[in-house]
């Protein structure tokens, strides 16, 4: 896409992001972190966009942008899990509702252990179906760099799985 | 609207990030946007399946902070549907004028503002009483260009006289 030079970024009215994307980000966040924190992250999300919204220089990529912000909210609450390991994670998991999570929880699980690039990558590239070049935007690295994060991301899940 | 967007709209007016609140209603002459800022109703528009536009519209001139909140307009729908029911003539609303541009131009919505209910005037009364009385053309295109926008049609029209005649009936 040839970058316009117009003066005065054109954005649309914010309730049109959520009127598209907040389906899907709320199902990246929770595969990521899980239905219950996932309904906070999503708010945190939205809030911090909505907060930003006005002074955004580029609107090319408006969804990368918003995977963007759930990326890191979603790192928070894995921030936050680190620092006070509760027993919550020893519980068995009960697999409800989130898509993906219903159907294979040992895979989603494994996803989840990832080092925090690759798990985002991977989530993107399927529970949200970003392109290599849209997850790249939304992690600040280059498209070839989001490609061998989702396939080192996989390598890994494989490996763990075949000796699982 | 689900669960998750109300504590989203609840959440981003706590946060004073609601720049333009709107939302859509049902009328007898149409559904109708209503749009609010801090200040005040900012617009009235008969949707006409045109509301991505509208709400571009508003992001564009007033602020791209544009969300769904129906709460924030709670007395601008009651005051209309007492309105349309027949039951007000006159309306008690802080107005936000900013998508008024030129002192004439909101001159001449002020005196068709106080028209009273019931009663018409040319656009050369409301010329003359806007302190021009040549500039019947220029009030002509104020209220076309007014911000409640008088694309309703011909229907709406007649039905506004009517009701406010005391001729329409509500079904």
């Amino acid at each position: 896409m040839p970058t316009s030079r117009s003066t005065g970024v054109k954005l649309p009215p914010f309730q049109l992001l959520l009127d598209r994307h907040s389906g899907e980000l709320f199902r990246f966040l929770a595969a990521s972190v899980g239905p219950v924190d996932a309904e906070d992250a999503f708010q945190e999300t939205f809030l911090s966009a909505l907060r930003a919204y006005p002074k955004l220089r580029d609107a090319s990529n408006l969804r990368a942008w918003l995977f963007q912000i759930a990326h890191r909210k979603a790192l928070d609450v894995h921030r936050g899990r680190a620092r006070r390991p509760i027993p919550v994670e020893e519980l068995p998991e009960v697999a409800t509702g989130v898509d993906g999570g219903e159907r294979e929880p040992q895979l989603w699980r494994a996803v989840r252990r990832l080092p925090d690039k690759q798990r985002t990558a991977v989530f993107l590239r399927f529970a949200a179906d970003l392109d290599y070049a849209q997850i790249g935007a939304a992690l600040d690295c280059s498209e070839p760099a989001a490609r061998q994060n989702v396939r080192a991301g996989l390598a890994t899940i494989r490996k763990g799985w075949a000796h699982g | 609207m689900d669960e998750r967007m109300k504590e989203f709209a609840r959440r981003a007016r706590a946060e004073g990030l609601v720049d333009v609140a709107y939302t859509e209603t049902d009328s007898p002459v149409g559904r109708l946007l209503l749009a609010a800022t801090r200040r005040g109703l900012v617009r009235v528009a008969f949707e006409r399946d045109r509301l991505d536009q509208l709400l571009e519209d508003l992001a564009e001139r007033l602020s791209p902070r544009v969300l769904e909140a129906p709460a924030e307009l709670d007395d601008v729908r009651r005051e209309l549907d007492e309105y349309f029911e027949g039951r007000r003539h006159e309306f008690d609303l802080p107005l936000d004028w900013s998508l008024t541009t030129g002192e004439f131009r909101r001159r001449i919505l002020e005196r068709t503002a106080r028209i009273p209910y019931g009663e018409t005037a040319s656009y050369r009364d409301v010329a003359t009483a806007a302190g021009n009385e040549r500039a019947v053309r220029a009030a002509g295109t104020a209220l076309g260009a007014n911000p409640s926008g008088y694309g309703g049609g011909l229907e709406a029209k007649r039905f506004l006289l009517d009701l406010e005649s005391g001729r329409a009936r509500v079904a």
